[in-house]
């Protein structure tokens, strides 16, 4: 099997800064508006180098989707930047009306996804946003795995003409896919290459499926690993072929069950090529606070609960 | 346009326009429509410097946007009858596959239209984004923009509000239909606004009041005091005193037909009002 080296642990959200700065170097359309949360969004730099560009809107979530709406009537491409929680729930109207069913060429850019962001709690642990947003007609959703795929996203993002919901995370994680990676928006990554089952993983948990499938080829188990980075669209074909070589799935995403890409796989499967599946997701609760490493093990997101599920949808076969 | 009594046929024409759109649909909102048909007259008429060769972007023109979709029938009056599409089109109004639905979108195309709208509370935002790119792209022309008195109770209009005010966004003319009526009474009864222009200049706005906001001079001359006053860095708010319904007797006075259309007989009453002045569609 493929051996994938953790290059220094970093933040996905490092990424987006990274990919933004960049941008701003780039293409002088890229504009970046903040709710207050420039640090913690590593938009820095970017309003640093453009003053001229970074729009502090203050806690103000909503007049800050509608601004991004307006900005792009005459050329614009906004970056607006919060936690996954106020990009999504608290605008979703603001998303609904003024960017996704208007057109608009925005990208919503989400720091602090899921349970990972810790110890703030529930109230600030998303874990519906990819269902509230997969559900808006014409959205694109990523949710990217590391730092450098992070960085690569973003910058694809500007370079696609139509709103984009680009989710990422709060906690330092390894950082393993390629330094200077092509980001081909909808197009599934084939990790690892086997018979047995397929991991089908987005986000954070791509790194643990990794660590999951090393731990089953330990019990002589070959695993198919796949990153899905875009949740919508969806690559279907990788998914329906990889079902086809295994006969079961396992999909992981730090994200509720109900909304998220587990359902948009097993609505794929159920449809094209009904297979076994499991489910590593939350399970229909809310978050709490804790250290990410305390909660992933309490709502069973990492490589050890992926390895009971593999074996348990092996079984079902 | 050159005349006033060019242009009070052209709004006495829209009026029949708005009633017919609703009637035909038996839906629809015909009060606010009506209580506007004098705005988006002089507007579209007199004041906007913009192209009906409709771009998106609407580089170097003035631009427009509607925050209260619901009154989509003077509005598609007005944009049909200054050339943006052809006027025979407001027979489609609120029938399928129209591109003039319900409230106006983008996303059928029609020319005229940067936003979509209707949820209220988001066209304050769209507006001041749209003159921050303006800004950003050295381009002079003006945004204009219309709310409901009503709606001024969403409350991000105040996070725009605030927004604009203290960035000194003055490119922009926002004007509010201040009719003191909503769905279910008098704006006081509902939810009451207070001093709107006190609640403005407190957000570091210049107001202008427009007492006779179903008056045309009137109109044109608060446009003009407006446009003065662009450049100064503060946002500009006109505060129109409309009539509910202005023009046909039995819809004023009254919040009824903010969202009821009128009977076969109560039409013909109403068209009688306003006689056919530029050919109906």
């Amino acid at each position: 099997m493929k051996t994938y080296e953790n290059t220094g642990s970093k933040d996905t959200r490092s990424g987006f800064g990274a990919g933004l700065t960049e941008l701003g170097k780039t293409n002088p359309n890229v504009v970046a508006l903040c709710a207050d949360l420039t640090g913690s969004l590593k938009m820095d730099e970017f309003k640093a180098n453009h003053p001229e560009r970074f729009f502090q809107v203050g806690i103000a979530e909503a007049n800050m989707i509608g601004l991004a709406a307006g900005m792009t009537i005459g050329g614009k491409i906004p970056f607006t930047g919060t936690f996954a929680n106020f990009s999504t729930g608290r605008v979703y109207d603001q998303i609904r009306q003024s960017v996704a069913y208007s057109g608009k060429n925005v990208k919503i850019c989400a720091s602090h996804a899921g349970i990972t962001l810790g110890e703030d709690g529930a109230t600030h642990q998303i874990l519906e946003d990819l269902g509230l947003m997969k559900m808006l007609p014409g959205m694109t959703v990523i949710n990217t795995c590391d730092f450098n795929q992070t960085k690569a996203a973003t910058k694809a993002i500007a370079a696609h003409n139509g709103p984009v919901y680009l989710r990422f995370g709060r906690p330092k994680v390894a950082n393993f896919t390629p330094e200077n990676q092509t980001f081909e928006i909808g197009k599934a990554v084939h990790l690892q290459e086997g018979t047995d089952v397929s991991i089908i993983a987005t986000g954070h948990l791509v790194w643990e499926a990794l660590e999951a499938a090393k731990r089953l080829h330990e019990k002589g188990i070959t695993t198919d690993v796949i990153n899905i980075h875009t949740i919508k669209p969806l690559d279907e074909a990788a998914i329906i072929n990889s079902a086809k070589k295994t006969g079961c799935i396992v999909t992981a995403e730090e994200h509720n069950f109900l909304g998220g890409l587990g359902e948009s796989v097993a609505r794929t499967l159920a449809q094209h090529h009904p297979t076994p599946q499991e489910f590593v997701a939350t399970q229909d609760t809310f978050g709490e606070s804790g250290t990410p490493a305390e909660l992933m093990e309490k709502y069973g997101l990492n490589a050890k609960s992926i390895v009971e599920k593999a074996e348990k949808v092996i079984a079902r076969k | 346009m050159s005349s006033t009594q060019q242009l009070q046929d052209f709004v006495t024409q829209v009026r029949r326009d708005i009633l017919r759109q609703v009637h035909a649909v038996n839906s629809g909102h015909p009060g606010g429509s009506l209580g506007c048909a004098e705005f988006f007259s002089v507007l579209f008429q007199e004041v906007l410097n913009a192209s009906t060769d409709f771009d998106m972007d609407g580089k170097e023109e003035d631009l427009f946007f509607l925050s209260n979709g619901h009154i989509s029938p003077v509005y598609y009056s007005v944009l049909a009858r200054s050339g943006y599409f052809p006027v025979q089109e407001l027979n489609t109004f609120r029938k399928l596959d129209s591109r003039l639905q319900g409230h106006p979108t983008t996303h059928e195309g029609l020319p005229g239209v940067r936003i979509a709208s209707g949820s209220l509370g988001q066209g304050m935002s769209v507006a001041i984004g749209a003159a921050l790119t303006k800004k950003l792209n050295g381009d002079q022309h003006l945004v204009y923009s219309l709310h409901g008195d009503g709606e001024l109770q969403e409350g991000q209009n105040w996070e725009a509000i605030m927004y604009a005010g203290s960035h000194g966004v003055d490119n922009l003319i926002a004007t509010v239909d201040y009719n003191k009526k909503q769905i279910d009474g008098a704006t006081d009864d509902v939810l009451p606004l207070g001093s709107l222009r006190k609640k403005f200049e407190a957000f570091d706005w210049d107001v202008i009041d427009v007492k006779e906001g179903n008056n045309l001079e009137a109109i044109r001359n608060a446009f003009k005091e407006a446009k003065a006053k662009t450049g100064n860095k503060k946002p500009i708010v006109i505060l129109m005193h409309t009539e509910m319904g202005n023009g046909v007797d039995f819809m004023m006075n009254t919040h009824a037909w903010h969202g009821k259309a009128p009977n076969d007989e109560q039409l013909e009453s109403a068209l009688a009002q306003n006689p056919e002045t530029l050919g109906d569609y």
